[in-house]
């Protein structure tokens, strides 16, 4: 399920075909992975990889804040909701507080759909279960290439 | 043993992980990544998934010794060791992840010890099932390159 701004509900074949296209424009595009699952964040790395991209990885919302306050630029961040001392929710909120602009994406669990409504409000871009999957990460580097 | 006769038991294998609902689609997209750059990530990341459930595993047995339990502490362990059975298409371990944490947001602490026993029971199999088809798969990889 994909929510956002804007956002399609579907994942058309036309946007899987336009990868290579967007993989030539990607290498530029610098990415943060925010995931207290180690699992997840190696595999999530590894799906951007195969899209031409190298992530920056922490375990926690509060070291992703830590990074941007001090000057780190992120073209996008995969957010996880749930995460010990900082979660998704309140990194997102000062992210943007700060006046990061970002494309913020956030990944949940399958069981935190109820929740998932505060999660945008915060202000994420869109927001995905996990894992994500080539398909999903095709999507947001579509909208990523919009952006920017 | 030939190198066609090893290829068929690591296919048969695979399929039976599948019939029998060990494994599910997303060990699919595990498969899927691994390439000639990075040829044995489907095994480093089961790898990375048995280090990280043996502490959540701890975790959770200390959680269920405590007294009271914390069932806000425990559903959270839980939370995240469902999310990696999950990411690696653990279905099993993943369903009885989903059971116990039913009866840890009812605070059954009887239900929760109940359903780790089969928590571990689901994910012990697996594991067990994962290194012989590993190993098999490897046997096949040598025969294949000799």
């Amino acid at each position: 399920m994909v929510l956002g701004k804007g956002a399609s509900s579907s994942l058309s074949r036309k946007m899987v075909d336009g990868v290579e296209n967007m993989v030539s424009n990607c290498n530029d595009f610098t990415v943060l992975v925010v995931d207290d699952d180690p699992v997840i964040r190696k595999l999530h790395d590894m799906h951007l990889k195969k899209f031409g991209l190298r992530a920056q990885v922490v375990e926690n919302g509060k070291k992703a804040v830590d990074l941007c306050h001090f000057g780190t630029i992120f073209n996008l961040i995969l957010m996880d909701k749930e995460m010990p001392i900082m979660d998704g929710v309140e990194a997102t909120k000062e992210l943007r507080a700060m006046g990061v602009n970002s494309l913020i994406v956030g990944v949940t669990s399958r069981d935190s759909q109820y929740e998932t409504q505060t999660f945008m409000e915060a202000g994420l871009d869109f927001c995905f279960e996990k894992p994500l999957t080539a398909d999903k990460i095709s999507f947001i580097l579509q909208e990523l290439n919009k952006k920017n | 043993m030939d190198r066609n006769h090893l290829q068929h038991q690591v296919t048969c294998m695979r399929k039976s992980l599948f019939d029998q609902g060990y494994l599910d689609e997303q060990f699919i997209q595990l498969e899927e990544l691994q390439d000639d750059a990075n040829p044995n990530f489907v095994q480093e990341i089961v790898t990375l998934f048995y280090t990280d459930s043996a502490r959540l595993i701890q975790n959770i047995e200390q959680a269920l010794n405590s007294s009271p339990i914390d069932f806000s502490k425990l559903d959270d362990y839980m939370h995240q060791f469902k999310g990696s059975s999950s990411s690696i298409g653990a279905k099993k371990v993943t369903d009885e992840c989903k059971v116990f944490r039913e009866y840890c947001r009812a605070e059954n602490a009887e239900g929760c010890i109940r359903t780790f026993q089969q928590v571990k029971q689901e994910y012990a199999i697996l594991r067990r099932k994962l290194e012989v088809y590993f190993q098999m798969v490897r046997q096949a990889d040598v025969a294949h390159t000799a």
